[in-house]
């Protein structure tokens, strides 16, 4: 077994207002800032091991389908990576 | 017949249902959600409130505690089942009903009487008013926006299941009548079957005369429909 730290990022699909993003954008451009779009995402870090790197994601992607994500509204991609 | 009302940790107006469905004279009692549910149960409400502090997303946590599976199985007997609020979004995330219900256009909790317009007058929930009724319903959410797919939206018109409408006090369908950007003013939705239905509007909060009207009692009364 393999440590791993899957890292899953958790988005409005594109389309979908993001009210929260929104009053955030306003925000920093009360502060001054010039910016165009802003958009806000989840991320969830999970430490695991698994066998593979692929039965890493594997798991990770059950969890995303399950509870991390709700496919109804959201994206999600998911990152592998070896853990020291 | 006994209605149980599912209580999870945050739920919090569990005992306005209890309290309504008494004055209806409906048999009901507050279920704790590890006790699982009950065998003589013959409804279900999902109530309004604020279940596992809405970690992650309203309603999320809830509709993954096992329960649920229970609460699924009953619905797929033909068990009425009616989520409210709170409930509503766990039904969503519970997959009891399409869409979900997410954050309010503007943001923030909104807490203020709403015109509803029913949609169908020929399902349990509805069978005391008449298409086109206009009832005065409180919300009270941050997380009420309806959204989905349009493409599933359509298919959800197409087979007549949405159940209630934001309007004006006339029954029209206006963007100002919309409280929080739900798409076509969607408020409350059926299942796959018309015993199963979620809506964000608390039905339980004008059902007692004394506390500002009458206009939910219908939709309480579709619990009895056994």
């Amino acid at each position: 077994m393999t440590a791993y730290t899957a890292t899953v990022t958790v988005r409005l699909k594109h389309g979908v207002l993001d009210p929260e993003a929104e009053t955030t954008k306003r925000s920093l451009e009360r502060l001054g800032f010039d910016l165009e779009a802003l958009r806000s995402a989840d991320r969830f870090e999970i430490d695991l091991e698994a066998d593979s790197a692929g039965n890493a994601e594997e798991e990770v992607e059950e969890m995303a389908e399950r509870l991390l994500a709700n496919p109804t509204i959201h994206d999600y991609d998911i990152d592998v990576a070896e853990r020291e | 017949m006994t209605v149980s009302i599912i209580r999870f940790g945050g739920s919090n107006c569990d005992r306005d249902a209890e309290r309504a469905l008494s004055h209806l004279e409906i048999d009901a009692e507050i279920v704790w959600h590890e006790d699982g549910l009950p065998a003589e149960t013959t409804g279900i409400v999902l109530p309004g409130g604020f279940s596992y502090g809405d970690y992650l997303r309203a309603g999320a946590m809830a509709a993954r505690s096992p329960i649920m599976a229970e609460v699924r199985d009953a619905a797929a007997d033909g068990v009425p089942v009616l989520g409210v609020c709170n409930g509503a979004q766990v039904g969503c995330e519970s997959g009891l009903t399409d869409g979900a219900f997410t954050t309010n256009e503007s943001a923030r909790f909104q807490c203020e009487h709403v015109y509803l317009r029913v949609e169908r007058d020929d399902t349990p929930w509805t069978e005391a008013y008449d298409e086109g009724e206009v009832l005065e319903i409180p919300i009270a959410h941050g997380e009420g926006r309806y959204e989905i797919d349009d493409d599933r939206l359509e298919e959800l018109e197409a087979e007549n299941r949405v159940l209630f409408r934001y309007c004006d006090e006339d029954g029209e369908l206006t963007e100002d009548a919309n409280p929080n950007g739900s798409k076509h003013n969607v408020a409350g939705v059926l299942g796959d079957r018309d015993s199963v239905a979620v809506l964000m509007p608390h039905p339980e909060r004008v059902t007692l005369p004394d506390i500002g009207g009458t206009d939910g009692q219908g939709v309480l009364r579709g619990l009895e429909s056994v």
